[in-house]
């Protein structure tokens, strides 16, 4: 069984930020192991997806291009990767750690009676087998897990691995069929509204978050045009979320969303121990608090004690005078 | 209607934990250690509301330890109709797929079940992987991250959920049976009425066993595919706060901004 085989995200003919992560943690281990790199396209129209990844890095390109899966459907993506990796063998299956690549790797590992750590946040390869960290109990503790049988399936976060670069290389994908036909899917995805316009929580580089401390709706207003300056996303505590301030879509926390930005900007959160499960892997976290005793400033590397409806438009100016 | 809420009692949000030898241990400063996975809740509240609608039955299900029958009377007390405590020390140890293969068998055996519901994940070992493979080994089509029913019908065999993605909400229609997960947006659960909570601590949960189940399949920590033993506590963030002083708030952005730039973030 050989090749180190990572599935790439994509979505409206682009590869997902995750997919090029993929590629590059997939190339560590491949070099390591002495092994060939494969990169999974599945999916309609795709041909671009398998050029860009050859370019950055894959030694092989499997696809699949069809219609049945032009809309990410796990009962068709999984079986197929299954039966691909039955056929062939691999020693190792990486999926991005998002919404679709974690049912997907959790299919697979089901299809193939494999073992499977998901969400990883770091790698290591220890005589052949590959170890994964991940957070356990929302971020209270670590472990360092690893899979005893093979294929290896592991899921890897966003923003936890450096992107592949350009390698400048090509060649020449393989297009397989489908292993389930269109009759015998039984969902169909009728709608897809889009969050537009904002920038994805789980991609962004710098959050900046408003907590019970924006005291009603309208005091996001600030936050939100901070995060616009900083070309950013916009987060949220539950005390806000659950005083139905902000939708839900914005909570940052363990009942929420875990980010793993560069910058964390925390306005008026005072940092609960839910919440931190939620963003405490970000590189620079700076609390804006009324309370000098507030937990957040324990997590934070700058703070400012004071009043956020005074502070976060300063900033915003300051930023804008900096940034043009 | 037939429908089934798959639980997991797990430490409470607050819990603080230690370990030693590779054991994991916690306590709760608040006293109350265990608890019913916070995200199940919201799918026992939709299994009720389900039941609600369209009449029925609501049945809790989880592989656990004995002591599980706590969050199971929890689900009792909300409403759901029955509880089933699966427990076997040859269950014990179980990696996702082991625990997915005894979930399937139970929720067979239960007998024409429209839908399962499940939790996003639970708190302890945050995986999220067991739903979907709960469904890959019934047949059934997992529907993950499901913020509204928009339609169920049981009659038509038929439902139609609103899933949160990354990029947004998608609208997907499936048949019956199906296994879904659900997000916290998709309601609000209900708090046990004191009705509830009297009828759930006479209830008597039964407790069945790796005989009473046709499990298809290994199980049990020797048929684990994965190794967890290695847990500690993260290494302390290495930061210590720097807090910004000065006259004026236009004084202390400016400092805080130049200290950004200097780490490079912005």
């Amino acid at each position: 069984m050989s090749g180190v085989w990572v599935w790439i995200e994509h979505r409206d003919g682009e590869m997902k930020a995750i997919g090029q992560e993929m590629l590059g943690a997939g190339r560590g281990i491949a070099d390591n192991l002495g092994q060939p790199l494969v990169a999974l396209i599945l999916g309609q129209d795709v041909a671009n997806i398998a050029t860009l990844a050859f370019d950055l890095g894959a030694d092989a390109v499997i696809g699949c291009d069809d219609t049945s899966l032009a809309d990410f459907r796990v009962e068709a993506y999984g079986p197929l990767i299954g039966q691909l990796a039955r056929e062939r063998g691999s020693s190792a299956l990486l999926f991005g750690a998002t919404t679709r690549g974690r049912d997907l790797a959790a299919w697979v590992a089901a299809e193939l009676d494999a073992g499977l750590v998901p969400d990883g946040i770091g790698l290591k390869v220890e005589n052949g087998t590959l170890v994964v960290t991940r957070p356990v109990y929302t971020g209270k503790l670590l472990a360092d897990a690893f899979v005893t049988s093979s294929p290896q399936i592991i899921s890897l976060r966003g923003r936890a691995f450096p992107p592949a670069e350009s390698m400048g290389k090509s060649g020449q994908a393989e297009w397989v069929q489908p292993a389930v036909s269109e009759d015998d899917l039984t969902t169909r995805i009728i709608g897809f509204e889009s969050s537009e316009g904002t920038v994805s929580l789980n991609d962004a580089t710098i959050i900046v978050s408003g907590g019970r401390g924006v005291g009603g709706p309208e005091g996001f207003q600030p936050v939100q045009e901070l995060a616009d300056v900083l070309g950013g996303a916009m987060g949220a505590s539950r005390a806000a979320v659950d005083a139905g301030w902000i939708p839900y879509e914005y909570q940052v926390g363990q009942t929420g969303k875990t980010v793993s930005p560069d910058l964390y900007i925390a306005c008026g959160i005072s940092g609960a121990i839910q919440h931190q499960a939620g963003m405490r892997t970000a590189k620079v976290v700076v609390a804006i608090n009324k309370d000098p005793d507030a937990p957040i400033f324990k997590l934070a590397s700058y703070g400012i004690v004071g009043d956020l409806f005074k502070i976060v438009p300063a900033l915003s100016a300051e930023f804008r005078k900096r940034l043009g | 209607m037939k429908a089934i809420v798959c639980i997991k009692q797990t430490p409470s949000t607050t819990a603080v934990f230690s370990v030693e030898n590779g054991n994991v241990n916690w306590d709760d400063p608040g006293g109350k250690p265990n608890v019913l996975n916070p995200w199940d809740e919201y799918a026992v509240e939709e299994a009720i509301r389900l039941q609600e609608a369209h009449g029925g039955d609501v049945l809790a299900l989880t592989v656990g330890p004995e002591s599980s029958q706590e969050a199971l009377k929890t689900c009792l007390a909300m409403g759901c109709s029955e509880a089933i405590l699966v427990s076997d020390d040859t269950f014990a140890g179980s990696d996702t797929l082991g625990t997915a293969r005894v979930l399937a068998a139970a929720i067979r055996q239960a007998g024409d079940v429209q839908i399962a519901l499940f939790g996003k994940q639970a708190i302890d070992g945050d995986t999220g992987q067991t739903i979907v493979q709960t469904a890959q080994k019934l047949g059934w089509t997992p529907l993950t991250f499901v913020a509204q029913i928009k339609e169920f019908d049981p009659a038509a065999g038929t439902i139609t959920v609103d899933r949160l993605l990354e990029e947004g909400r998608e609208t997907v229609t499936a048949q019956l049976p199906v296994v879904i997960s659900v997000v916290k947006e998709i309601n609000e659960p209900r708090y046990p009425s004191f009705m509830g909570i009297r009828k759930a601590n006479r209830a008597t949960i039964p407790v069945l066993s790796a005989a009473d189940l046709q499990v298809d399949g290994g199980v049990g920590a020797s048929a684990s595919k994965a190794d967890w033993s290695n847990v500690y506590a993260p290494p302390p963030r290495e930061t210590s706060v720097e807090i910004i002083e000065a006259d004026t708030v236009e004084e202390q952005a400016r400092i805080l901004v130049d200290h950004l730039f200097e780490e490079k973030v912005i």
